[in-house]
């Protein structure tokens, strides 16, 4: 049992929320997309329940609800270091279920790839999550072939149909606030199932295997002239979760400072610079090739599921129409042509 | 055959150096335009026409080969177009009703580039709206940014799209995208300091370059649109100069207010024994002196606190004369 909640009574909730909770889904920043005129639908923390955009994928992830594009992790003085507070209120969230599937993701960097990570876990702790769902599938979506077009679990789900919001939580907080809209006479009484699209548009196979020679195949090449290693394919990804180190020392004061991590992507110079001014795959190609893999095959290998959620924002983003579909559909066509030779 | 040439070119028909043939010309406000407005000059073209249409420097249409007999028929065929297009006009089924101000043209802008910085045809519309008709020499164009495909400076008043770049340093990673992108398509008025960027406010033309090259939404538009408004460009015999910045960080309505200021002050010097009436408003201005210019075009503008009111211009160009 869940409610059908209008406008109205939408916002008596959210102002019940609000007392707990920052809120947090994908809405509307008008006017500042890359272009003049143009919106950009990603995350932020809303005021009202109306503001989620329900039609339309965002363009950035969810994952900087969690961890900040730019993120400070200790201030240091001469001999003080001091880590900043966590945030005081708690999160709700609200994401498509590619995104809850990408969490899983998240947690088995941050949190099960040795020890947990201390920013990450305390964030992560006060959030709860609303699984938005999919009435229809979008463009590039191929969350069914990933078999992420469901989460494997979730708390609460929310439908937005004929204008009115419904909410269903099985358990916690957000399920008392239910009740006592309720209670309160906020909303109807109703029982919506959870939807999900059954199959996309788009559909792709991930290569059970790889031939062993697939990072030295020729179809890498065609990247290092088409990508310009801007890096969008990684900062609108839900599962890239790459950080780089930033050591600030103050300009009025450069006996304090602070230490960030900030976003990095494996498409942009710089990523894989080292000591002694080396740095590993030059080109964009092998760049392409690194990250494609890492996100059909090489993460499987030691988590036991793909990286890639199927959300296809890298495909949406690219400013050189670089399909990430057309490439994994390339890498299983090499890997069976290379089957098939073996067979031979 | 009896024709008062002054009228037939204040009606927008050429005089041509063919006896008896005139040639239509149609206005298009910032160079955009219906294909059925398409289809309207082709009827006009195969009906009155020798089928030919001259696509003019100024985004127009020149239906040629017309005999000076049926400049009223044409005129009829015009009047879906006119009215399509939103041109001022004083009595109806008369054709297009000036031609001394030319046509406001404009590069295709945000509807299209990615660069631009406004919507030009809306804001050309703004000006045609304000400023026809009218039988005074004045030329204007449209450029949606600093690239100025539209070749603003080369007119009596250039108008280049500005954006202030916004910046959030905590959606910044540092990428180096907007660096990069500035330094090799713009002025370089970016670099890093403590891994964040810092604008040199006094370099940066506005162009926005660093916004679409931003991958983290870090670099925005300002809300506000801004323009750079260069005065006093022209091609010709005498003088042929690029226009010099006059406003910079200015807005809509004070161009449209500098411009119409403009028409009253050529009213009043224009040189009375000039031919057909048209004398260049630069060569005006040369005369009576730019702090004369900057009195009138400035009578009654409010403009806005960021704005950069220029304290003198100076010209330079080729002397021929």
């Amino acid at each position: 049992m869940g409610r059908l909640l209008n406008e109205k009574a939408a916002d008596a909730l959210m102002e019940r929320l609000q007392e707990q909770y920052d809120v947090f889904a994908p809405r509307l920043f008008p006017g500042t997309g890359c272009y003049s005129d143009t919106d950009v639908v990603r995350y932020g923390q809303i005021s009202s329940l109306s503001e989620i955009v329900w039609d339309k994928k965002s363009e950035y992830s969810f994952k900087e609800t969690l961890l900040p594009i730019s993120d400070t992790v200790f201030y240091f003085t001469e001999d003080e270091v001091k880590v900043p507070d966590a945030p005081r209120k708690r999160r709700l969230i609200f994401l498509r279920s590619c995104e809850l599937c990408a969490l899983k993701r998240l947690d088995g960097i941050y949190l099960k790839n040795g020890f947990a990570d201390s920013y990450y876990e305390r964030i992560r702790e006060q959030a709860d999550f609303v699984w938005m769902c999919c009435e229809e599938s979008f463009a590039s979506c191929f969350c069914a072939s990933m078999g992420t077009n469901r989460p494997e679990q979730y708390e609460a789900f929310a439908r937005f149909t004929d204008g009115k919001l419904y909410l269903e939580a099985e358990k916690g907080l957000l399920k008392e606030l239910l009740e006592e809209c309720g209670q309160d006479g906020f909303g109807e009484e109703a029982s919506l199932n959870a939807v999900y699209p059954e199959e996309n548009q788009e559909k792709i196979e991930i290569p059970e295997s790889l031939p062993e020679d697939m990072a030295s195949h020729e179809l890498w090449k065609e990247y290092a002239g088409r990508c310009i290693g801007c890096g969008r394919c990684n900062f609108v990804c839900p599962t890239c979760t790459c950080f780089t180190m930033q050591d600030i020392f103050y300009k009025d004061n450069p006996k304090a400072g602070e230490r960030r991590r900030v976003w990095a992507s494996c498409q942009v110079d710089g990523y894989s610079d080292i000591a002694g001014g080396i740095s590993f795959r030059k080109n964009q190609g092998e760049r392409m090739r690194f990250k494609v893999l890492h996100k059909i095959s090489d993460f499987k290998k030691r988590f036991g599921y793909t990286m890639c959620v199927g959300c296809g924002r890298c495909e949406d983003v690219c400013p050189e129409y670089i399909s990430y579909l057309a490439c994994i559909r390339k890498v299983n066509q090499a890997a069976k042509e290379a089957r098939t030779n073996e067979q031979k | 055959m009896d024709i008062n040439t002054k009228k037939a070119k204040k009606n927008a028909f050429r005089i041509s150096k063919e006896r008896g043939i005139t040639a239509s010309r149609v206005r298009v406000p910032g160079g955009k335009c219906t294909a059925d407005v398409l289809e309207q000059v082709a009827a006009i073209a195969k009906k009155y026409g020798n089928g030919s249409v001259h696509l003019t420097t100024r985004q127009g249409f020149e239906i040629e080969g017309i005999s000076l007999d049926n400049m009223a028929e044409v005129n009829q065929m015009l009047q879906p177009i006119i009215e399509e297009l939103g041109i001022n006009q004083a009595e109806k089924g008369t054709g297009y009703a000036s031609s001394g101000t030319r046509n406001v043209s404009a590069c295709i802008g945000n509807r299209v580039c990615p660069f631009g910085n406004y919507n030009t045809a809306a804001f050309a519309k703004r000006i045609e709206e304000a400023i026809f008709p009218n039988d005074l020499h004045f030329k204007i164009a449209l450029t949606g940014c600093a690239n100025d495909c539209i070749k603003a400076r080369m007119h009596d008043f250039g108008i280049i799209g500005m954006t202030v770049p916004q910046y959030d340093p905590n959606r910044c990673v540092s990428c180096g995208a907007c660096v990069k992108g500035c330094d090799q398509l713009s002025v370089n008025a970016l670099r890093k300091e403590n891994f964040k960027i810092v604008r040199n406010e006094e370099k940066c033309v506005g162009c926005g370059v660093c916004v679409t090259k931003c991958p983290t939404r870090a670099w925005t538009r300002s809300e506000k649109k801004y323009y750079r408004l260069t005065i006093m460009g022209r091609t010709g015999k005498k003088n042929p100069r690029l226009g010099e910045d006059f406003l910079i960080w200015t807005d809509e309505d004070t161009i449209i207010k500098v411009i119409l200021n403009t028409y009253r002050f050529v009213e009043k010097y224009i040189d009375p024994t000039a031919p057909g009436g048209k004398e260049h408003i630069g060569y005006i201005i040369d005369r009576v002196g730019f702090q004369e210019y900057k009195k009138w075009a400035l009578d009654g503008v409010e403009l806005l606190p960021e704005t950069i009111v220029k304290d003198n211009i100076y010209w330079s160009g080729i002397h021929y004369r």
